[in-house]
């Protein structure tokens, strides 16, 4: 915010409306809390998080000024999550699309567990390791 | 001055972007480890104190209160209550801290340690990497965003002293401000650490 555009600041309108804030925040927090007794399957993870954003914009949005301040800011502070989304979801799209990737040319040992567990016991284990990963 | 000030901001803006994408990537890693360790990663998380979690988010987001609230004083011209309020979100701070060091202590003596020096007896899927992957990602991510808070109060601390001498005022509170911005956004990791970490189910 401006130093010399602005001289009138009103302290109690602003003391006010920060405080307002720390209530609707301090409500979302008990109600996440509340939220993650409650057994929505899958749907709880996507509620903790959908407050969980809520809370930060408003975090964003009172506390550090962005509402009020210049546009750049906000700008800048929308595209780093812009991009962090990015990252996210083409990380979630390759994990959730995997199938369980092996090499073209990958044949599992031949029944690796009869001649090689009375031989070597050390083998099998790191053969289990590559086909995991 | 003015320019000055609002150059100051947007370069906090873009360190505050890097902020978020360092703690981007370590939840980006929790997310994908969650998914190869589903069921290992709910057992884990009932080891931490949801009271403890809930308790520190309500610190901290009271604290982000206070911290506003030294930079409206700055603003205002009023050095004292600046510096009083952030003395305050010092404190908060300090009992966020303390409350963390409790949690910390309960889940060493349990042997509750990341990656190979876990030590914890009686987990269900026996031998499985994924609780200790959990607890290597809790201690991380919560000691990454512990070492932000410790960085913060030092930096209110030397702010509150230079606002008690009369250093800030409506012409010049580009410090507070920065700083107050900084605290927001470790308020803000923490908003999300909380659920992910106590929450999930």
């Amino acid at each position: 915010m401006s130093t010399h555009t602005e001289h009138a600041i009103n302290t109690k309108v602003e003391t006010a409306k920060y405080l307002a804030t720390l209530v609707v925040l301090l409500i979302l927090t008990a109600i996440t809390v509340g939220a993650s007794y409650i057994n929505f399957g899958s749907g709880n993870i996507v509620i903790a998080l959908a407050i969980a954003t809520v809370k930060a914009i408003i975090v964003g949005l009172i506390f550090m000024h962005l509402l009020h301040d210049k546009p750049v800011n906000a700008v800048i502070a929308v595209a780093g999550f812009v991009f962090l989304g990015i990252f996210l979801m083409f990380d979630f799209i390759d994990v959730g699309t995997r199938t369980d990737p092996q090499p073209a040319n990958y044949h599992p040992l031949p029944t690796a567990t009869a001649p090689a567990a009375a031989g070597a016991p050390a083998t099998p284990a790191p053969a289990a390791d590559q086909r995991k990963e | 001055m003015e320019q000055q000030f609002d150059t100051s901001k947007i370069g906090m803006w873009l360190f505050l972007v890097t902020e978020v994408l360092t703690f981007g990537g370590l939840f980006a890693g929790f997310g994908l480890m969650q998914n190869k360790y589903p069921q290992e990663f709910v057992a884990a998380h009932e080891e931490l104190k949801r009271w403890a979690g809930a308790t520190n988010t309500v610190v901290l987001l009271v604290s982000s209160f206070t911290a506003v609230m030294a930079v409206l004083a700055a603003r205002t011209n009023q050095g004292k209550k600046c510096a009083m309020y952030l003395w305050t979100t010092v404190g908060f701070a300090g009992i966020f801290m303390c409350i963390k060091a409790y949690e910390y202590s309960v889940d060493f003596s349990e042997g509750l340690f990341p990656g190979k020096y876990y030590s914890h007896h009686g987990d269900l899927i026996a031998g499985s990497h994924g609780y200790a992957t959990f607890f290597s990602f809790y201690f991380m991510m919560t000691g990454l965003h512990g070492l932000h808070v410790l960085i913060g109060m030092f930096l209110m601390g030397w702010l509150a002293i230079r606002a008690k001498r009369g250093e800030f005022s409506d012409k010049y509170y580009t410090p507070v401000d920065l700083v107050a911005l900084f605290w927001h956004l470790v308020d803000m990791i923490w908003i999300y650490l909380f659920p992910l970490y106590y929450l999930i189910t």
